[in-house]
């Protein structure tokens, strides 16, 4: 096969990278690389496996409970859209800056061109990017939210993702409109190196001007939200609210268990370890999570 | 900038009654140095490259000690002129190797053991240092040292992480790799500068992020957020030096400058490169593909307009000559704020904003 392979293109001819990323290609073709370490909810048909209780659901149940196993109370992941309907009145909202994307400023490839990952995401969300950005009402009050879509490239924020959220927390300085931004994030997209980095800095001092203003923030931290976005915006709301179960931290738990060498207790980094440690103020199971942010609102709005 | 010659005592002693062997040690460091020359063209684009770089930098080395304890015995005049020569063809190589470092090469230079760490360069270029301790809630945090000190005469303040070259010091220092409560020191100090109007000088060697169970529990995340946000809108000039490693948010959590200046072996990045290389390319190995992937050399970081300066350090690198890299340091340090000092307060602060709101938007607007 190598051989073949060599004579065909003359791969010696080709630096590294180069190489790298045909080897890639050929795996695409036989369908062996699955880089999507991502957990998804396994489906067969109308039933679904909830993995923290092993018990079969009935999709409809599930969904019908705003994907929260009616059984054991896990939180599914879903999407930014699922997000909009379940916060925004009548599932009804203006999205905008949705017409963002990445012009791939390092060239980035790795196994795969980051290029083609931005396509491929692109196809699977039909979005741009890894955020929506929406104007609508909550319990008829006007407000910004940004929801993070965890589908697309882990969450990551590169430099769409901060430009996006920073204009959204400008839009809320200049309409003075509450902003509620929902963490879903692996963190900074390595793929656009150090640009996505900058990203952190940039949307920190938009909140520092946000704040300024006394405009509300609401930080909402789904599973999971690591890395750069619990480094920055996350955790710089007026209040940080996570949703029951989830993943929140600075450091992967790998890097850190490998480090200590030591298996991390149960429950590390989930959203009650926060809480307990005074991270959070609340833990806000999903159902309740409308009325808490209105709750808030009505306190802090003029 | 001439290299600073390794003339040990020891070598000046062996040297000095060897007048003979002189035309010999000339005539084998002039082979060396062929070697090293003939080698360094020959290498090609591909991955051999990188590691060849960093060689061919010892090898020089090794090569001008020779020279060295030449010098230490009165040559005569033939002699001396092939040294002189030799010094050339040194020079020139040397700075045809450092163009041509690869990002791995300015990694291993970036975290070089004998690289000058953030009190060596305090000592040097500020005076009436005097360390303030402790966040006012946990602790104190001996990786992130702060202070009040003097440049120039003008009151500053100071503050950075401080990696350390023996192993206790090491410990005591956590490597460099602050906890939560160090990003809280800083940030009180830097609030006290506000308070009295006295400009802050902040400089960055960290790996990244601190891989610990007590950093999680007490809030890294939640502490460089805070910083990133409360540095944006302080009152005084803040300027930065990236000296070593720019690791991620922790070195962006004493980074939001009004100034930010790489010293040219220096590195900055979103995650070390054997990080990247384990998760992207499943493989810790591929650390050299990442380094050049992720461009995270000064002079990308300026092209990519992330830095507002580079700072040269001395041939070789840092490493070589302590006193030279603080002094070329402390030039870029004066000349960047010099030209702060004349902006009003309001001014800075809005400069700093915009600077920070168009940096790195690579992007594009789809129709
Ligand atoms: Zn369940």
């Amino acid at each position: 096969m190598k051989a073949i392979l060599a004579d065909r293109f003359q791969l010696q001819n080709y630096p590294i990278t180069q190489l790298l990323n045909f080897m890639a290609w050929f795996k695409r073709q036989a369908g062996e690389l699955d880089t999507s370490g991502e957990k998804k909810v396994r489906t067969e048909g109308l039933w679904v496996k909830c993995d923290d209780c092993r018990q079969i659901i009935w999709k409809k149940d599930l969904e019908e409970n705003l994907n929260v196993c009616p059984k054991c109370d896990k939180h599914f992941r879903i999407d930014a859209r699922a997000r909009l309907a379940q916060l925004l009145d009548d599932n009804l909202y203006e999205v905008f800056d949705s017409n963002l994307v990445s012009t791939d400023p390092l060239k980035f490839v790795d196994l795969k061109a980051y290029s083609s990952r931005l396509k491929r995401a692109q196809a699977d969300t039909g979005l741009k990017d890894a955020v929506i950005n929406a104007r609508g009402k909550l319990n008829g009050r006007p407000v910004i939210v940004s929801a993070m879509e965890y589908a697309f490239i882990g969450g990551s924020m590169g430099a769409v993702v901060g430009e996006a959220i920073t204009r959204a927390i400008e839009q809320a300085t200049d309409t003075k409109a509450p902003i509620i931004i929902v963490s879903a994030s692996g963190g900074a997209r390595m793929m656009e190196g150090v640009i996505s980095l900058m990203q952190l800095a940039k949307i920190s001092a938009a909140l520092a001007r946000l704040d300024e203003a006394k405009i509300p923030y609401i930080s909402v931290l789904t599973d999971p939200t690591t890395g750069g976005v619990t480094a920055s915006f996350a955790m710089l709301g007026d209040l940080n609210i996570a949703e029951p179960g989830a993943l929140i931290g600075f450091a992967g738990p790998r890097v850190i268990e490998q480090t200590i060498r030591q298996k991390l207790p149960q429950g590390f980094q989930r959203s009650e370890f926060l809480l307990e440690h005074g991270m959070l103020d609340a833990v806000v199971p999903r159902k309740q999570l409308k009325p808490y942010i209105a709750r808030a609102l009505e306190f802090m709005a003029a | 900038m001439r290299p600073s010659t390794h003339r040990s005592p020891r070598a000046q002693a062996a040297a000095a009654p060897a007048v003979a062997n002189a035309k010999l040690v000339v005539a084998s460091a002039e082979f060396l140095l062929s070697m090293v020359e003939t080698r360094w063209s020959a290498r090609n684009g591909d991955n051999s490259t990188m590691e060849s770089g960093l060689r061919a930098q010892q090898e020089l080395e090794r090569i001008e000690q020779q020279i060295a304890k030449l010098e230490a015995v009165t040559p005569d005049e033939g002699t001396r002129h092939q040294i002189e020569e030799l010094h050339a063809r040194v020079h020139a190589l040397r700075e045809q190797v450092s163009a041509h470092l690869g990002a791995w090469e300015k990694t291993e230079l970036a975290r070089h053991p004998q690289r000058p760490h953030t009190l060596d360069y305090v000592e040097r270029i500020f005076t009436d240092w005097s360390e303030i301790h402790g966040d006012r809630g946990f602790g104190d945090d001996p990786a992130m040292v702060c202070g009040m000190a003097r440049f120039h005469g003008e009151q500053v303040v100071v503050l950075g992480t401080q990696k350390e070259r023996d192993m206790k010091q090491k410990v005591y220092r956590n490597f460099g790799l602050p906890n939560p409560e160090g990003y809280r020191k800083a940030l009180r100090v830097m609030k006290i500068a506000e308070k009295f109007s006295r400009p802050i000088f902040t400089f960055v060697d960290v790996t990244g992020a601190n891989p610990g169970v007590g950093a999680e529990e007490r809030g890294q995340a939640e502490a460089i957020a805070r910083n990133l946000r409360e540095m944006a809108r302080l009152r005084v000039p803040i300027i930065t030096a990236i000296t070593g490693e720019g690791g991620s948010g922790g070195a962006l959590a004493i980074a939001v400058a009004d100034r930010v200046l790489m010293m040219e072996n220096a590195i900055y990045s979103v995650i070390s490169p054997e990080g990247c290389a384990s998760i992207m390319w499943r493989d810790a190995a591929k650390k050299e593909l990442a380094a050049q992937a992720l461009r995270i050399t000064a002079s990308d970081l300026s092209e990519l307009g992330c830095i507002d300066d580079i700072v040269p350090e001395p041939e070789g690198g840092a490493h070589v000559d302590h006193e030279a890299a603080a002094a070329l340091l402390d030039a870029a340090l004066s000349k960047h704020f010099a030209e702060l000092r004349k902006l009003p307060s309001g001014e800075l602060v809005a400069s700093r904003y915009n600077k920070f709101r168009h940096m790195a938007q690579f992007l594009r607007v789809e129709p």
